[in-house]
């Protein structure tokens, strides 16, 4: 770390949440920075989800501080965050089946018409709200053959593609990601990753939660591994093989101070066939 | 970039007969005509304007409490106290109102408002606690009965002033009779209808519907949102007890039983799914007039009431097995 690190967009210290006798989150620490992608890894049920839910606003979390742009800040739930212009790609994704994709595109910020029909009768301006959604939907240039019909007819990969063009669409300051392509083929794997590139061109940090090292290694600026609750490690892809960084995750390898990595677990280690630095 | 530099051919809206063929409200269209024909090659009286105007009445009230019962419904929900929240408001209107104590539209408002009352306190425990809907309403069921028994002394109230019955007056309408309450319950489901399709509100009562938990994700403030469902359901079940009372002229502490089930009935012959997120107040407008229809028409063949019930039962079971299987061939 050098001493003229820019200092973060959005940042935890010590964040706790208990389901119960389940420590979901026990005392984690989160940094993004100005710009970056900054790829969240970790086991299953690490507590990946619900440290990004603390910090969206989806979740309140028991202890702990959340810092934007150096302001300390407590979201009372996902619309603060989003007034915030923070974006959440949920992994469970948060659509409404029944309902369209443009209605799920501006669920929670409909478009009303202008003068007195919008004020006095409230009424909606669904032709503004299908073509905006329509240029939304085509910058991801993912194949949808219509915008009229319900999400739940869409494919698992198009039901995702609509939820990561709503969260760009409307991200301000952050856009979270857990597990955008999860569902996708390589294709639209590609273009969610190309998504990604371009926010970021756009100078917005995203926060990229996968189980792909290949894209973890292919798009993120820093990798922070995420480890029983905590972050385990923050570390450069450019430092590290895909083999250690692996093993940090499973525990293995540990990060030392200096940013070397120490054998933990030498036997775990043998076998993912690493050693320290 | 415009909207015609788009990939996608069809941003327009559906036409309307598109929509109205693929609608889950084609369905119940089309089982409405196809009745309202046999009953019209059956009996001579049926296609008349007389009695299209009595069924109409005859289906007011329980219409109006299916407004707020697809509501419910729409967030998959269901209120069983319907029926007997709205005989506790009418007892409330007509007692207030007969003994002279406040002005008939005083009493008028206070009944509005002890429902809305009832509203309020099944949505506070649907939401707060959190409750199950079936299980508060069902509750809110028997405090209702009972206390419209204790506060009628079983007793009905007649004698009630003009301006407490007016919407039971009626006004000429070519050779038909129509009564004000009609009219008004008519515009009541256009008022719905509108609400739910072409205002933000609408939007948000079926993306509860569909799925509670994207709904506060995406950031709607998911408690009051059904809280103030559950209290509109109320009021609208205090403006049924008006239309009730102008109807009959009396408070009837007896009324209202079997309307808790046929409002239910009328909303799924609509095409509303019970799981939520899916449906209208125009397809209950529907279900209404089916359950209105079926009941004239057979009556009008002199088919015992009895029967009637039996049949409507039918239907129920039938329309329910349809949005099952629909459902399951979406997926
Ligand atoms: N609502 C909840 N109630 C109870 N326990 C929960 C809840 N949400 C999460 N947990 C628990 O918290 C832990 C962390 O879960 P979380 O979903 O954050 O993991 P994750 O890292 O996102 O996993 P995955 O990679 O599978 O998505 C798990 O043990 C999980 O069982
Ligand atoms: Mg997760």
């Amino acid at each position: 770390m050098t001493a003229t690190a820019p200092s973060p967009v959005l940042q935890a210290r010590g964040l706790v949440k208990r389901y119960g006798h389940v420590t979901a989150i026990d005392g984690a620490d989160f940094d993004l920075l100005p710009g970056e992608v900054l790829a969240v890894i970790g086991d299953n049920g690490a507590g990946k989800t619900s440290l990004i839910k603390a910090l969206t606003g989806a979740l309140v979390p028991d202890a702990g501080e959340i810092r934007l742009n150096g302001e300390p800040i407590q979201f009372s739930g996902p619309q603060s965050a989003r007034s915030h212009g923070i974006e959440t790609v949920y992994q469970d994704l948060a659509v409404a089946a029944s309902m369209d994709i443009a209605s799920n595109m501006f669920l929670g910020r409909e478009l009303r018409r202008p003068g007195l029909l919008g004020n006095a009768f409230r009424m909606l301006d669904k032709k503004r709200m299908r073509q905006e959604a329509a240029e939304h939907m085509a910058d991801l240039k993912i194949g949808l053959r219509s915008l009229t019909q319900a999400v739940e007819t869409l494919s698992g990969g198009q039901r995702q593609a609509v939820a990561v063009a709503r969260a760009v669409a409307w991200a301000r300051s952050v856009v979270v990601m857990d597990e955008p392509t999860a569902a996708l083929g390589v294709k639209e794997s590609g273009q969610v990753l190309d998504l990604i590139r371009r926010v970021r061109d756009k100078g917005m940090p995203v926060v990229l939660i996968s189980h792909n090292m290949p894209h973890v290694f292919e798009i993120a600026d820093r990798i922070h591994v995420h480890r029983l609750g905590r972050r385990a490690a923050v570390i450069k892809p450019s430092d590290y093989s895909m083999a250690e960084v692996v093993a940090i995750m499973t525990g293995a390898l540990t990060v030392d101070d200096a940013g070397g990595t120490v054998v933990a677990d030498s036997d775990a280690a043998k076998a993912a066939g690493v050693q320290a630095n | 970039m415009t909207a015609t530099s788009t990939p996608y051919a069809d941003i327009k809206a559906p036409t309307t007969a598109r929509r109205l063929l693929t609608a889950p409200t084609a369905g119940p269209l089309a089982a409405l005509l196809i009745a309202c024909l046999f009953f019209s090659l059956t009996t001579d009286q049926f296609l008349t304007g007389g009695n299209f105007s009595l069924i109409v009445q005859q289906v007011m009230v329980v219409g109006t409490l299916a407004i707020g019962q697809t509501l419910i419904i729409l967030t998959a929900g269901i209120d069983l106290s319907c029926g007997t929240v709205m005989a506790f408001g009418s007892i409330v209107i007509a007692k207030m109102a007969a003994e002279g104590s406040v002005p008939p539209l005083v009493a008028i408002a206070l009944g509005l408002a002890v429902c809305g009352g009832f509203g309020l306190a099944n949505g506070l425990l649907v939401q707060k606690i959190p409750l199950p809907p079936f299980i508060v309403t069902l509750g809110m069921l028997n405090v209702a009965f009972a206390l419209t028994h204790i506060y009628s002394e079983e007793q009905t109230i007649s004698n009630l002033p003009g301006p407490v019955t007016a919407l039971g007056e009626t006004f000429p309408l070519g050779y038909t009779d129509i009564t004000y309450g009609s009219l008004f319950t008519i515009a009541l489901f256009l008022l719905f209808a509108y609400a739910l399709s072409n205002t933000s509100w609408g939007r948000h009562v079926y993306a509860l519907g569909n799925n509670k938990e994207a709904a506060r994700l995406n950031g709607l403030r998911t408690s009051p949102l059904t809280i103030g469902i559950y209290t509109t359901a109320g009021v609208l079940y205090g403006i049924a007890a008006l239309l009730l009372i102008s109807r009959t002229g009396v408070g009837d502490p007896q009324a209202g039983q079997t309307d808790n089930l046929d409002s239910i009935t009328a909303v799924v012959l609509g095409g509303t799914s019970l799981f939520g997120g899916r449906g209208s107040v125009l397809g209950t407008f529907i279900g209404v007039l089916i359950v209105g229809v079926f009941r004239n028409g057979l009556q009008l063949m002199g088919v015992a009431s009895i029967y009637q019930t039996l049949i409507t039962g039918v239907l129920v079971i039938l329309a329910v097995t349809v949005d099952q299987i629909s459902r399951k061939k979406a997926r």
